[in-house]
C-alpha cells in the first residue's frame, strides 16, 4: 500500500497540495464574481494535476503522468474556457441575488470541513491509518463535496451551479488520486471524458434556458411546483 | 453462443441513431427507430429463458448477464417497443417534422444507454452508463422548447448530476475498501467486489453503501431525492415520460440491488435494508400526499411513479426470496402499466390541449376506446385486482410481515389505500365530473398508433394478474436467493 510506506517529504507535499485545493474552493465560496469562480476552479484543477503527477512519481504509477497531463488540459484549461465563453455570451458577470452573504458561506464552509474531519477520523480509525495522509485526503474529498453542495444550494446563477457540480467532481478526483492511485486508468479516462460531455451539455442547455425561459437564474425558475 | 448472438442485437438503437442523423427524413427516422425497437425486443425477450439462473460473462468480462440484468433488459425492451410505436402517432401530432430526426436520434440513443447499464460488469462503467442516460434524456425532456420544459430539463440535469456524483464517491470508496483486500490495483467488477466484501472494513463499507444508495436513489426518484422527477416526467413528450418512468428508473434500481447484494454477502445487510425500507415508506408518503391534491394530469402519473419506486424499494428492503420476487414482478407490471398511463395521458392532453385535469371532462364521450383502456390502467395502477400490480404489491407486503418491518407494512397498506382513493377520484372527475367551461365536442379519432400500444400494454397486465406462471416465480425467487447468498 502506498499510504503505509510513504516517505515524509511525499506526505507533506501531498498535504500541501490537498490543502491548497481546499483553500481554492473557499475562494469560490467567498466571492460573488463569476470570473473569480472560473479562475479559482482552473487553479484548483491545476493543483490537482500537479498532485496526480507527484503521486505518480512517489508511488511509481507512470500512467498517472498521462492523467495529470489530461487533467491539466481538460479541467485546467478546456472546461474553464468553455464556461468562460458561455459567461461572456450571457452578459452576466456576478451573482445578482445572494441567499447567504459570502462571509456566512465561509463560516458554514468551515463547519462543513470540521464535520468532514470528524467523519474521516471515524472511518480511517478502523483502518489503522490515523497517522497517514489518508485522513487529510478523505477530509478534503468530503469537504469539497459538501462545499460543492453548499454552492449548489446558495448560488442561483446557472454558471455558478455548474461550477458547484465541477467542485463536487474535483473533490472526488483529488481524493481518489491519493487513496486509490492504482485505480484502472480506463475509468479515470472515461470519467474525464464524461466531464467534458457534461460541460458541453450544460453549455447548450444554458443557452436554451436563456433563449426559451428568458433567465439563467434558478430563482426565476418557479413555474413547476406541487 | 446463442446468447452472445442475442446480445449483439442489443446495440441496434445505435444504428437507428446513425440512420436518423444521416437521413433526416421524418418517416425514415420513425421506421429506423421502430425497427431497432423490434430488434431489441426480439433479442431481449428470450434472454431470461435462455439464461436459466446462470451468470455469464462476455468479451473479456466487460459484459455480464445475470438473471437480474436479463429481467431488467426485458422490462426496458418492452417499454422501448411500446413507446416507439406510440411515438409515431404522438410526434406526428406535435407538427415538428423538421426536428423529428433529432427526437428519434436522441430517443434511440437514450434506449441504448438504458440497455447498456445493466450489462456493464465494471462498476465504474455502470456509473458512466447511468450518467449518459441523464445527458441524453435531458435533451428529450427539453424537446418541446417551452419555458416549462427548459425549467424541467435544467432541474433534471442539475439534481441528478449532483446526486449521481455521490454515487461516484461511494463507488470510489468501495474501490478503496477493496484495495485493503485485493491490493492497490484490481479491476472493479461486481464479482470482485462481492468476493472481497466479507473481508472489507465494515464502517467504510456502510458509508460507501449509503452514499451509493443516496446517489442512485436520486436517479430512481426515491423521496426525498425525488424533486426532479415530477417536473421531468410531466414536461417531456409522452413517450419519453414512459421511457423515463418505465425503463430508466429500473436501470438505476438495479445498481442499488447489486450493491445491496455485496452488503448482504459481507454480512452487513440489516442497516441497508432498514434505510431502503425507510426511503420506500417516505416515497409512498410523498406520492400519496401529492397525488391527492394534484392538478396536472402528467404530474399525477409522475407522483405515482415515485410511489411505485417506493414499493420496489420496500420489496428489496424486506428482502428474502418473497420480497425480491415481488419487487421484480412489480418492476415488470409497473413498466407495462406506467407506459399505458402516460400514453393515455398524452392522448388526452393533446385532445384537450391542456395539462390541467380541471380542463379535462367527459372523456367517455370523446374517446370511448382510449378512455376505456386508460381507465382500466388507472384501476390497475392503484393496485386493484385482477391486474398484475395487485399480485406484486400483495407479495411485497407478505414479505414484510415480520416483527421487524410490521410498521412499514402497515404504513404501506394505509398509504396505498389513500393513493387508491385519491388517484381514482381524479379519474372520476375527468370521466364523469360535471362539465367545466369547455364546449361539448364530438368524439376524437386517434389512430391505431395510439390504440395499439395501449392494448399491448394492458393485455399482459391482465394476464399477469390472474396467472403468475410458475417458471417466472422460480426465476424471480432464484434471484432473491442469490441476493442472500454469502460469499465464501
Amino acid at each position: 500500500m502506498l499510504l503505509e510506506r510513504l516517505d515524509p517529504l511525499a506526505s507533506s507535499v501531498f498535504s500541501t497540495l490537498a490543502i491548497a485545493s481546499l483553500l481554492l474552493s473557499f475562494v469560490m465560496l467567498g466571492s460573488r464574481w463569476l470570473k473569480n469562480y472560473l479562475f479559482a476552479f482552473s487553479a484548483e484543477s491545476i493543483v490537482i494535476a500537479v498532485l496526480s503527477a507527484t503521486v505518480g512519481y512517489y508511488g511509481g504509477y507512470p500512467e498517472l503522468y498521462a492523467i495529470a497531463a489530461l487533467t491539466l488540459l481538460f479541467r485546467g484549461v478546456l472546461l474553464p474556457y468553455l464556461l468562460w465563453r458561455v459567461v461572456r455570451r450571457l452578459d452576466v458577470d456576478r451573482e445578482a441575488h445572494l441567499a447567504l452573504q459570502p462571509s456566512s458561506c465561509l463560516v458554514i464552509g468551515a463547519l462543513l470541513v470540521m464535520f468532514a474531519l470528524a467523519v474521516s477520523f471515524h472511518v480511517v480509525g478502523g483502518l489503522r491509518l490515523q497517522m497517514t495522509v489518508a485522513v487529510l485526503a478523505l477530509t478534503v474529498m468530503l469537504s469539497m463535496k459538501l462545499i460543492g453542495f453548499l454552492m449548489l444550494t446558495v448560488r442561483f446563477e446557472a454558471i455558478s451551479q455548474v461550477l458547484g457540480l465541477l467542485v463536487l467532481e474535483n473533490g472526488i478526483f483529488l481524493g481518489s488520486q491519493i487513496l486509490v492511485p492504482g485505480m484502472p486508468m480506463l475509468i479515470e479516462l472515461v470519467i474525464l471524458f464524461d466531464l467534458l460531455v457534461v460541460v458541453v451539455c450544460f453549455g447548450v442547455l444554458v443557452r436554451y434556458l436563456a433563449a426559451h425561459a428568458g433567465t439563467t437564474s434558478s430563482l426565476e425558475l418557479r413555474r413547476l411546483v406541487g | 453462443m446463442r446468447i452472445e448472438l442475442l446480445l449483439v442485437g442489443l446495440p441496434a438503437p445505435l444504428f437507428a441513431v446513425l440512420v436518423c442523423i444521416l437521413a433526416r427524413r421524418p418517416r425514415i427516422c420513425e421506421a429506423a427507430n421502430l425497427i431497432a425497437a423490434a430488434v431489441v425486443f426480439a433479442c431481449a425477450a428470450p434472454l431470461p429463458f435462455l439464461i436459466a439462473g446462470r451468470t455469464l460473462y462476455f468479451w473479456r468480462d466487460y459484459v455480464v448477464l445475470d438473471p437480474l440484468a436479463a429481467w431488467v433488459l426485458l422490462c426496458t425492451a418492452i417499454v422501448y417497443l411500446l413507446s416507439s410505436i406510440y411515438s409515431v402517432g404522438y410526434m406526428r401530432l406535435l407538427g415538428e417534422d423538421d426536428r423529428l430526426f433529432e427526437y428519434y436520434a436522441l430517443f434511440a440513443g437514450f434506449a441504448f444507454t438504458i440497455l447498456a447499464g445493466p450489462l456493464m460488469n465494471n462498476v465504474g462503467i455502470y456509473w458512466i452508463a447511468i450518467e449518459l442516460t441523464t445527458l441524453v434524456s435531458t435533451f428529450l425532456v427539453a424537446f418541446e422548447r417551452a419555458a416549462e420544459s427548459m425549467e424541467a430539463a435544467w432541474k433534471y440535469i442539475m439534481v441528478v448530476s449532483a446526486g449521481i456524483s455521490l454515487a461516484l464517491l461511494g463507488t470510489i470508496l468501495f474501490y478503496w475498501a477493496g484495495t485493503f483486500v485485493l491490493g492497490p490495483s484490481y479491476s472493479m467488477t461486481w464479482p470482485a467486489l462481492a468476493a472481497a466484501g466479507p473481508r472489507m472494513n465494515a464502517p467504510l463499507l456502510t458509508l460507501s453503501f449509503l452514499l451509493v444508495l443516496v446517489g442512485y436513489g436520486t436517479k430512481v426518484g426515491l423521496a426525498p431525492m425525488h424533486s426532479w422527477l415530477p417536473d421531468a416526467h410531466s414536461e417531456s413528450p409522452a413517450p419519453v415520460s414512459a421511457m423515463l418512468s418505465g425503463a430508466l428508473l429500473n436501470t438505476a434500481m438495479l445498481g442499488i440491488v447489486r450493491f445491496l447484494r455485496i452488503m448482504h454477502g459481507a454480512g452487513l445487510g440489516p442497516l441497508p435494508q432498514l434505510v431502503l425500507v425507510a426511503f420506500g415508506v417516505l416515497s409512498l408518503l410523498v406520492g400519496a400526499l401529492f397525488i391527492v391534491r394534484q392538478a396536472g394530469v402528467k404530474r399525477l402519473m409522475a407522483y405515482s411513479s415515485i410511489e411505485h419506486m417506493g414499493v420496489l424499494a420496500l420489496g428489496f428492503g424486506f428482502g428474502g426470496a418473497l420480497g425480491v420476487a415481488g419487487a421484480l414482478y412489480h418492476m415488470l407490471n409497473h413498466a407495462l402499466n406506467k407506459s399505458l398511463m402516460f400514453f393515455g395521458a398524452g392522448a388526452v392532453m393533446r385532445a384537450y390541449d391542456t395539462k390541467e385535469m380541471d380542463g379535462i371532462r367527459g372523456i367517455p364521450r370523446r374517446f370511448p376506446l382510449i378512455g376505456g383502456l386508460w381507465l382500466a390502467g388507472a384501476v390497475a395502477i392503484t393496485g386493484a385486482p385482477p391486474f398484475g400490480l395487485f399480485m406484486s404489491e400483495f407479495t411485497v407486503m407478505r414479505a414484510g410481515l415480520n416483527p421487524r418491518f410490521a410498521w412499514a407494512v402497515v404504513s404501506m397498506a394505509l398509504l396505498l389505500i389513500v393513493i387508491f382513493v385519491g388517484f381514482l377520484n381524479h379519474f372520476r372527475a375527468m370521466f364523469w365530473g360535471v362539465r367545466g367551461g369547455a364546449a361539448d365536442a364530438a368524439p376524437v379519432v386517434l389512430g391505431g398508433w395510439f390504440i395499439a400500444p395501449m392494448v399491448l400494454a394492458l393485455a399482459p397486465l391482465l394476464v399477469l394478474g390472474v396467472w403468475w406462471p410458475h417458471e417466472v416465480w422460480t426465476y424471480l425467487s432464484g434471484i432473491g436467493q442469490s441476493l442472500w447468498r454469502t460469499a465464501p
